[in-house]
């Protein structure tokens, strides 16, 4: 990996409740270099509150501090909202899990995306329109002429997040931050929002942060997964060892999958460890932390 | 009779782990209590409302002077030692007014916050759980109350009944039934199809105890957070209707007419409306407060920003 | 246990009307676990709700145990012997009842005698201790949740279970969990399974026959171990099997 696009050192998120303070991210390092970069682990692990936070969408009481969080050169840990929405959309990108929840649904999509783009790159409503286009195709929307007069509403779910995907690209982002894009949709249609993706990301070599709480899907996706768990990493993988994984909680995920070439009688079940919450394993990457 | 030790009260209603049904409900109530308790503006409100209540009962007791006794040489006296709020045009004592009045203002408010949401409750339930022709009949009944300005209907009610207090306070219920049966029938709607309303039905359980058992507790809380919040509302109709005469009757001291007694001297002698309209005010103001705080413990989805 | 027979279910009225579901057939026997797999909008979750009387708008016949049922009416029978299960154990549960109510309102409206023994033998059952009988649904976790849904299914003792997708808003090593317990109580109970998933997996783990749906259709019904074996013989199945084996990169 040559120069890292995004560095985190020591993240970690914090948010006040009666019981005390409540820390949904603590203390996570990674280094995302032009990659796709896996982030697993299950509800409430703090794989989502990672995203949020490398884009500064923590919303108060929740508090984000950090050793370093920096993208190129220029830290932006917790910089001022107007400064944060610059770099939202031109320089790294979110797409969400549900596209119903991240399109204005009383807003055709054409006109979506356009303000989107001229939002960051400035430009006339015409390029602008041509540009759209260009997105709608490069996700591989037939017809996107008529997509473009279309309301959220009128598309299916497959349709909407590649619609999301082109407009999160339209400005030609350095980074891409996935927030289980492929959750709400069906296995076939997730193929091929993947494919997708997974071009784009190569084409343009943008880093893909790729959240999500599907083991096997991730490492066949990408390149390096973290597994977080309570707020921790707890071990960082090369995608392709993912079945050599090491920490017990990597292995009881992967052991609790129901599998079809592989039937049991009952499925194991993990046991949590106390331990797990405080001792991380770390697994050397070339590379790597 | 607890396995389980716990280290002080509070933390004993604060357990994720109650262990009767009693420390379940009571716990769950203190949560609501920390929740409201940590809204100080609704803290005041309530803080005002007690002393409301207070004063209502120990009415005699507080009150300097009897609130109907005139003394017509001491008349429009302006605030000052003997009467700390100034008098009447009767020379009656405004304050000791006031206090009685309060118990006027409670009756009012107190009723009408009974019959209003019962009857919008049952009405909106009704007819957004059953659907069909019932909720065209009784929505459309709700509309036609609602075609008309809220003040001239009652007016309308009490000329017909006759003026007086209980006549006043029964046109006010009847005319602000309908936004709470509007409200109802709304969250009724999202509750209907609710799987937990399915599981329920197919457990056998008949629309009666659905609607009972299941979507009224669910209805109840956003209608009180309603009902306080409009509870300054009808404050001001009560006072309305009494300032226009057709409420309470003098000599009772009610505070909507005694700003009508006072609105004849308005210039020269300001306390004689000024005051019974700083009491509407403050306790409108604390209501509204209440409700907002409700609204916290109530309807987590509906607070803040 | 079950046989559905020519099965049409429709929502709204022409020209709007849309058919959910379209001349289903299949048959379930007694302690059998029957699953019904298809993408979002194949009818297979319409199709649990149809025999349940949650809708009304269907044709063909439907027979629960060799009676047949009508409408939307079913009556105290039909309750004792199918139960259901819902997806979601956030929305599946009264936020303002507790555990304890939600079960003994059950119990009683079963005509069930001593409330206080059964409500402890069913926690105990779906492995919930004593100690969560009066927690109310925000303090519960999601499994735990379901857990409880399961209880409540189980409450009147019935003889067939319908599971919509029990586990699929769950994390999976909660899913591992839930689908054991399934599994133990199926066995324990005698019971009959018909699971709606979306998620070939799961069913290949709970089911011994399943059936393919697609646009309210079903395309083809099969065991398991065909399923297991590359026996599928419609395309669908084929390309359904392939993409949920997770993402090739092209």
């Amino acid at each position: 990996m040559t120069t890292a696009l995004l560095s985190v050192q020591n993240l970690r998120v914090t948010f006040p409740t009666r019981q005390g303070a409540f820390q949904a991210v603590r203390g996570v390092s990674f280094d995302l270099g032009r990659e796709r970069l896996g982030v697993v682990g299950e509800s409430g692990s703090g794989k989502s509150m990672t995203g949020r936070a490398i884009l500064g969408l923590v919303r108060p009481p929740g508090r984000v501090t950090a050793d370093r969080l920096t993208l190129g050169d220029q830290s932006i840990l917790n910089l001022p909202e107007r400064q944060m929405r610059a770099i939202r959309g031109n320089r790294i990108s979110m797409v969400m899990q549900d596209p119903k929840f991240s399109l204005n649904p009383v807003m055709r999509i054409g006109d979506q995306i356009i303000e989107a783009y001229r939002l960051h790159a400035g430009g006339g409503r015409d390029a602008a329109r041509q540009k759209a286009l260009d997105m709608l195709r490069a996700v591989q929307i037939r017809d996107p002429e008529r997509v473009m007069g279309a309301y959220p509403h009128e598309v299916s779910g497959g349709m909407g997040q590649r619609i999301m995907i082109a407009m999160m690209l339209a400005p030609d982002p350095e980074i891409l931050i996935a927030d289980e894009p492929t959750s709400a949709l069906d296995v076939s249609v997730r193929t091929e929002v993947l494919n997708i993706m997974d071009g784009l990301v190569r084409d343009r070599g943008m880093g893909l942060i790729f959240i999500s709480h599907d083991l096997n899907l991730v490492a066949q996706f990408c390149d390096r997964v973290l597994i977080m768990y309570a707020g921790r990493v707890v071990e960082t993988l090369a995608a392709k060892d993912l079945h050599n994984a090491r920490h017990p909680y990597t292995q009881g995920l992967l052991n609790s999958l129901p599998r079809l070439d592989h039937p049991v009688e009952r499925l194991a079940v993990l046991q949590r460890q106390d331990s797990w919450r405080d001792v991380p394993l770390q697994t050397d990457l070339p590379g790597g932390l | 009779m607890s396995d389980v030790q716990y280290q002080s009260r509070r933390d004993w209603l604060l357990t994720d782990a109650p262990q009767t049904r009693r420390q379940a409900r009571l716990g769950a109530i203190y949560q609501g209590w920390l929740t409201f308790r940590a809204n100080k503006l609704a803290m005041f409100g309530l803080v005002i409302l007690i002393l409301l209540i207070v004063m209502a009962i120990f009415a005699p007791l507080l009150a300097p002077y009897s609130p109907f006794s005139q003394d017509l040489t001491n008349r429009l006296q302006p605030p000052g030692a003997a009467n700390w709020l100034g008098t009447d045009h009767l020379g009656r004592d405004i304050m000791s007014r006031l206090i009685h009045g309060s118990r006027i203002t409670l009756f009012i408010v107190g009723t009408v916050a009974l019959i209003a949401p019962i009857i919008g409750l049952f009405v909106g339930t009704v007819a957004g759980f059953a659907g069909g022709w019932v909720d065209q009949v009784l929505m459309r009944i709700t509309d036609i109350f609602l075609a008309f300005p809220k003040l001239i209907l009652a007016l309308a009610f009490v000329a017909a009944l006759g003026a007086g207090i209980g006549n006043a306070v029964l046109a006010l219920a009847i005319t602000a039934w309908p936004p709470y049966a509007r409200l109802a029938r709304a969250e009724t709607l999202t509750i209907r199809n609710a799987d937990f309303i399915a599981a329920a039905r197919l457990q056998g359980a008949g629309p009666m105890r659905l609607l009972i058992g299941h979507i009224w507790p669910l209805c109840i809380s956003s209608l009180i957070v309603r009902v306080a919040l409009d509870m300054a509302g009808i404050i001001l109709s009560a006072a309305g209707l009494g300032f226009l005469g057709l409420g309470a009757q003098p000599p009772m001291p009610e505070w909507g007419a005694m700003i009508s007694d006072g609105r004849t001297y308005i210039l020269d002698f300001w306390w004689v409306a000024a005051m019974p309209g700083l009491a509407i005010f403050i306790v409108s103001l604390a209501f509204n407060l209440l409700g907002d705080g409700l609204r916290d413990v109530l309807d987590p989805k509906g607070a803040k920003e | 246990m079950l046989t559905v027979t020519d099965l049409n279910v429709w929502f709204g009225y022409p020209p709007d009307r849309v058919d959910a579901v379209k001349a289903a057939s299949f048959t379930v026997a007694q302690g059998e676990s029957f699953g019904l797999v298809g993408e979002s909008g194949s009818g297979k979750s319409t199709i649990l709700r149809a025999i349940t009387g949650l809708i009304d708008t269907w044709s063909g016949q439907i027979e629960v145990a060799g009676q047949a049922v009508a409408g939307r009416k079913r009556d105290r029978a039909f309750h004792k012997t199918v139960q259901m299960v819902f997806q979601d154990p956030y929305a599946s549960l009264h936020p303002r009842h507790s555990v304890d109510r939600v079960l003994s309102e059950t119990l009683k409206l079963q005509g069930m005698d001593d409330i206080d023994g059964r409500i402890s033998r069913l926690l105990n059952d779906v492995g919930l201790g004593k100690g969560f009988r009066f927690r109310y649904p925000h303090q519960l976790s999601g499994g735990q949740r379901q857990r409880v849904a399961i209880a409540r299914a189980l409450a009147a003792e019935p003889k067939l279970l319908l599971l919509d997708e029990p586990t699929s808003a769950l994390d999976v090593s909660v899913q591992a969990e839930i689908l054991n317990l399934l599994t133990d109580l199926r066995a324990e109970h005698g019971l009959t399974y018909v699971m709606v998933s979306h998620d070939l997996a799961v069913v290949g783990h709970m089911c011994d026959r399943l059936a393919v749906m697609r646009g309210g259709r079903i395309e083809e019904i099969m065991t398991v171990d065909q399923l297991r074996h590359a026996g599928a013989t419609q395309d669908y199945t084929r390309h359904l099997i392939a993409a949920s084996a997770g993402y090739e990169r092209s």
